[in-house]
């Protein structure tokens, strides 16, 4: 374990030490926070009255539109001197999320991130490769500052360029990589078709951390044996600090919440009411020591399940199952998150348009399609095939611009999305995960 | 003395020229001449009809994307090099051709092609001076 005390800390003193932390969290977010201070106000709550970790179901939930709505720093409850860092979610400005880090926050980070690493087996005798994206996504610094702090040597490849990570991993001996599952499988692809002569079995490589989209069982039995290497979940999201607020350990049997730093409840989505341990249900969470972007309530939308079991790896801390469904309607497409609306909105942009589209997701090879139909409508149709044409492409550089994703745009006829109940039907996910 | 066009998006897939072109013979309307301009996904098909409006209207009310276009049809003598002439003379006058085709009948013993252009009325003005014979819309179509 990398920091024993708190990862295998009795529960009794957990809790104690998460009340202490909440109880500043809370007041550091009201003190210092507008958005909190009126949300607390209107709800009839005040720092002063929470008294126990029972207090929690009075606190007002924090949900992705009050994060938008703060654009850019309004979340912010230190001076931006005392910010060390920003990251911000994918998105275009109206839809964007941006979090900052004190310079204590990124050391939790490092922290937490250093912390699944070593649960993973990972040491400084590790070369490990972050091919993460590096930048506003938290996956690529995030992967590299953990890295750093266990004394693993870091190779900050970034993302992409399958020919130079599969050089780096037999030049460098690499021991470990870290980016997204679909990428791996990707890569296991690319070696199938291009490089039928490049083992992975005879390179040093040995493990993988995966993160940034949901992933399946099959997915974790695929990528370990066509690369033989043994493949572990990280989990998180950028609105909490990033990845590395749970992680899987040797079991390999749901991923542990690093409890000393996220409060973690399960709620029914509907409702709002908690949930009792075990019910699959809505994560929420609440930081206990951020800084500079105090989360309290946060609705991850999320669905999973918390539970605690004895692990054999000798962790106290709770278990989250791989996170298999959302509450919303947000898609992630080759890890960046998605919303249906923020495709209208892009669609909308594009002078005249207000069409019936459908998003149809599909994985091809690895990496997930995308393909947005269009509905041909009387104000979009032109008798000029350019016409057409530029209005495809029109599309396709907005979806590039305002979301980074390259879609597949196809124009189709009038009506030929089905509509049930006269309403169309939005997303069609065809993805096996 | 345009000539109105019937234009329709159509996917490039099996049946759909059908379906679209069934709606129209349901209504007794008579195609003249047709093209056809594709690309991978989608096509675009021009019609000159014995009654746009209606078969837009028709075509509309079955959820099929249309619309009207004015273009010129133009009489051209029926000999070797009159079209290389006629487009000697939209390059005199500047005027761009966006698409254009042909009637399969002839006109007396004068052919017809249909042009649109992307400024309609400047060439109307340009052709009527440089002497082309503009076929007027109910020549073409009909009452």
């Amino acid at each position: 374990m990398f920091n024993r005390e708190y990862e295998a800390m009795p529960l009794k003193k957990l809790r104690e030490l998460q009340l202490e932390r909440l109880k500043w969290s809370i007041r550091h977010a009201y003190d210092n926070v507008p958005h909190y201070r009126n949300a607390f106000d209107k709800a009839g709550f005040h720092p002063d009255k929470f008294k126990s970790l029972e207090d929690m179901k009075h606190v007002p939930f924090l949900t992705k539109q009050n994060m938008r709505d703060n654009y850019p720093f309004g979340l912010f409850a230190v001076p931006l001197d005392k910010v060390a860092r920003v990251h911000s979610s994918s998105g275009t400005t109206g839809n964007a999320t941006v979090v900052g880090y004190t310079k204590n926050d990124i050391e939790v980070f490092a922290e937490v991130v250093a912390r699944c690493l070593v649960a993973y087996g990972a040491s400084e005798k590790d070369i490990i490769q972050v091919a993460y994206g590096y930048g506003l996504f938290t996956g690529g610094l995030g992967l590299h500052y953990g890295s750093e702090k266990i004394g693993a040597m870091t190779v900050p490849i970034s993302g992409g360029n399958t020919e130079r990570q599969l050089m780096l991993i037999k030049d460098f001996g690499t021991t470990m990589i870290a980016c997204t599952p679909s990428y791996m499988l990707n890569v296991a692809d690319y070696i199938e078709k291009k490089r039928p002569d490049y083992d992975m079995r005879k390179t040093k490589m040995r493990a993988g951390i995966f993160g940034a989209e949901p992933w399946s069982e099959s997915m974790r039995r695929e990528i370990e044996t066509r690369l033989g290497i043994q493949a572990y979940d990280i989990y998180g999201l950028s609105e909490i600090i990033g990845p590395g607020v749970s992680g899987e350990c040797s079991e390999k049997s749901g991923l542990h919440v690093f409890e000393d730093h996220f409060y973690v409840e399960i709620i029914n989505p509907d409702t709002g009411e908690i949930l009792p341990e075990g019910a699959k249900g809505e994560i929420v969470y609440t930081s206990l020591t951020k800084e500079a972007c105090p989360v309290i309530r946060y609705r991850s939308r999320d669905i999973t399940r918390l539970y605690y079991d004895n692990c054999k790896c000798g962790r106290t801390l709770v278990k989250m199952e791989k996170v298999t469904g959302r509450s919303d309607d947000m898609m992630i497409i080759r890890g960046v998150n998605v919303f249906p609306s923020q495709i209208e909105s892009v669609l909308m942009e594009v002078e005249g348009t207000e069409p019936h589209y459908q998003i149809i997701l599909d994985r091809k090879g690895a990496l997930d399609d995308i393909e947005v139909m269009v509905e041909v409508n009387e104000k979009l149709f032109s008798d000029e095939i350019k016409v057409l044409e530029d209005l495809k492409k029109r599309i396709t550089d907005r979806f590039r611009s305002a979301l980074g994703i390259s879609a597949k745009i196809t124009l189709v006829e009038p009506m030929r999305i089905p509509r049930s109940e006269g309403k169309a039907v939005r997303v069609v996910d065809k993805r096996k995960i | 003395m345009n000539v109105t066009q019937l234009s329709i998006f159509l996917e490039n897939k099996p049946g759909h020229l059908q379906s679209a072109l069934r709606i129209l013979a349901e209504r007794k309307i008579n195609i003249r001449t047709l093209t056809i301009a594709e690309v991978s996904d989608f096509g675009i098909v021009r019609l000159i009809v014995n009654n746009p409006e209606e078969g837009a209207r028709v075509l509309k009310e079955s959820h099929v994307a249309c619309s009207i276009t004015e273009v010129l049809a133009i009489e051209l003598e029926d000999r070797p090099g009159s079209l290389l002439d006629a487009l000697e003379t939209f390059k005199k006058r500047s005027l761009n051709i966006e698409y254009m085709y042909a009637f399969t009948e002839k006109r007396g013993d004068k052919a017809v092609m249909i042009f649109r252009f992307d400024d309609i009325e400047a060439a109307k003005k340009a052709l009527i001076e440089e002497g082309y014979n503009i076929v007027k819309n109910i020549d073409i179509i009909g009452e």
